[in-house]
């Protein structure tokens, strides 16, 4: 199978750092943002720029998978 | 009318009318295996999304969400993290599943281990795994949902009568439709989930704060530790939380039931949209999250943490939102049993019993055996959960560790043309006895890590390292 390109996957990993290991720098209560404490803020904004995040690295691959697909003799089990 | 009476009326309006659609999904078709499994592989986009926020978002996100930042506060915060990021995920591994899905007509997890290692005690071992993994699962919904009409129809039906219903309702669908069953009952479940969240995370901190920012203002004041890691909770700190969320982000996908999901599908297209919009469905988690802090303030001291949301609902709105929440709770706990059911029985008869017991086996005898099944495991699990008293939350989070164990031999066998079968198999046998003894054995978190996360490592240590020292010969 093939794999995905270097910018999709560095582009996939930004979620996970600013979701995942840099917790303790946003692991805190103040300034809260929009009434929410910001690990909350912090969280919910980044739910929506996850997706936002995928649809750039959606952007990268989609021209090489449908390259992929359409190879003749990939359907042969 | 009693209050009671109209609750009740709520909740089995809901449930019988969503029951009554899991019915109708498959008379239009003929249930084959294909069928019933995994419905020809012809669900377009939103069915396909239907099938699997229907199955992700369960009775645990429901009242567990708002248990954990009832009495946990801050480490409550894992499950918005990890489930983004299980997306993420699925964004690389699902599809690649699914073209190897499609090229060899398979069903099940353990088929995929079939075609990519070729190795049928492998596969027959990923069955066992799935089938006892998924067990406890099934038993939380159950258990929930008994817990949920209980509170939500003012003890108008007791727990066990709701579970028998339910239990027969459900079985009975899955019966006739199969996996479409569940992604026709997750529409009203989904549309009044999310309502009903949306609804009490707005209305509960509007009515006793004045709104959701005064809510978290009080709070912040009175109880800051509670909104941080490790909250209310001695152990579950930064490296807890890192380590849950890789683990729980991996597995998501590794679920027998999410992966069969997978094979419905009718392109691979449709799986990555999916996992694209997919993140955003978890905004209407925070709402949750919002009435459990709601309830540490106005309720605190409860010695069951789960069932402070529903408590609080119970003393706030009137009864027939009560009997909403209760009919979109018993709902949001039978999609997921649903395909709990569905997937164990045909793991069991395809992947264990025929292999093992009767390999002339036709695919529609297979069908036939695993709609038995369904009846028997319906039923079994009905009386274990009846009659259980143990905490299941370490059972489930034995299974998330559990089924996570999948992970290596999944992504190394899509991507890594070297990856032995022995590998595979000496890892994940590494990884699920590791995990079970240290959860079981009470380890869970090992210094501050994430139990399951540590099996995951040494799992994928050996696969790789047996790898490199023997690799698969080429051609494979």
């Amino acid at each position: 199978m093939k794999r995905p390109s270097l910018w999709a996957i560095v582009i996939a990993l930004i979620p996970f750092c600013a979701m995942c290991f840099s917790v303790s720098a946003w692991d805190r209560v103040y300034p809260m943002v929009l009434g929410l404490p910001f690990t909350f803020f912090w969280l919910l904004s980044w739910i929506i720029l996850t997706s936002v995040c995928m649809w750039i690295v959606h952007r990268i691959e989609s021209p090489r998978t449908a390259k992929d697909a359409n190879r003749p003799g990939d359907r042969n089990p | 009318m009693s209050p009671n009476a109209i609750a009740l009326t709520v909740i089995l309006v809901i449930v019988i009318s969503g029951s009554a659609l899991g019915f109708y999904a498959g008379t239009r078709h003929k249930m084959s295996l294909e069928q019933w499994t995994v419905g020809s592989r012809g669900f377009g986009s939103l069915l396909m999304w239907l099938l699997m926020a229907g199955e992700t978002y369960t009775t645990f996100s429901f009242l567990g969400a708002s248990g954990w930042a009832y009495s946990r506060g801050g480490p409550a915060l894992y499950i918005l993290g990890y489930l983004p990021l299980a997306s993420v995920i699925a964004y690389f591994i699902l599809p690649p599943v699914w073209e190897l899905g499609r090229r060899h007509g398979l069903q099940t997890q353990p088929d995929f281990f079939l075609v990519q290692y070729g190795n049928r005690y492998l596969a027959a071992f990923v069955a066992v795994v799935g089938v006892v993994f998924i067990i406890p699962y099934l038993l939380i919904q159950l258990i929930g949902l008994g817990i949920i009409v209980e509170i939500a129809s003012f003890d108008a039906i007791g727990r066990t009568q709701a579970m028998i219903i339910a239990v027969v309702l459900l079985a009975g669908f899955v019966f006739v439709s199969g996996i479409r069953a569940v992604a026709w009952v997750s529409v009203p479940k989904d549309i009044l989930m999310v309502v009903a969240s949306v609804t009490i995370g707005i209305a509960i901190p509007g009515i006793y704060f004045g709104g959701i920012g005064k809510m978290f203002a009080v709070l912040a004041r009175a109880h800051p530790a509670h909104l941080l890691m490790p909250g209310s909770t001695a152990n579950l700190g930064h490296s807890w939380y890192i380590s849950s969320v890789l683990l729980s982000g991996l597995g998501l996908s590794m679920w027998p039931h999410g992966f069969a999901a997978t094979y419905t599908a009718k392109s691979a297209e449709i799986i990555r949209r999916n996992t694209i919009v997919m993140p955003m469905y978890n905004l209407s988690l925070a709402f949750i999250f919002f009435a459990g802090f709601t309830a540490y303030l106005v309720i605190p001291g409860l010695a069951n943490g789960d069932l402070s949301m529903l408590t609080l609902v119970r003393q706030t709105f009137p009864a027939w939102m009560l009997g909403l929440l209760g009919g979109a709770g018993a709902l949001t706990a039978m999609v997921p049993a649903a395909v709990h059911i569905l997937t164990a029985s045909t793991l069991f008869s395809k992947n264990l019993y025929r292999p093992i017991f009767a390999p002339k086996m036709t695919d529609d005898q297979v069908a036939r055996l695993a709609r038995v099944v369904v009846v028997v495991l319906s039923l079994v699990s009905l009386i274990v959960a009846i009659y259980s008293s143990l905490s299941l939350v370490s059972l489930l989070l034995l299974g998330y560790a559990g089924v996570t164990q999948f992970f290596p031999g999944v992504v190394l066998g899509i991507f890594w043309k070297r990856v032995s079968m022995e590998g595979v198999f000496a890892g994940l046998v590494a990884g699920v006895a590791c995990a079970t003894v240290l959860i079981l054995g009470d380890h869970d978190p090992f210094h501050g890590i994430n139990a399951g996360f540590l099996a995951l490592c040494l799992n994928f240590g050996i696969a790789v390292f047996l790898s490199v020292l023997r690799p698969a010969p080429t051609g494979r």
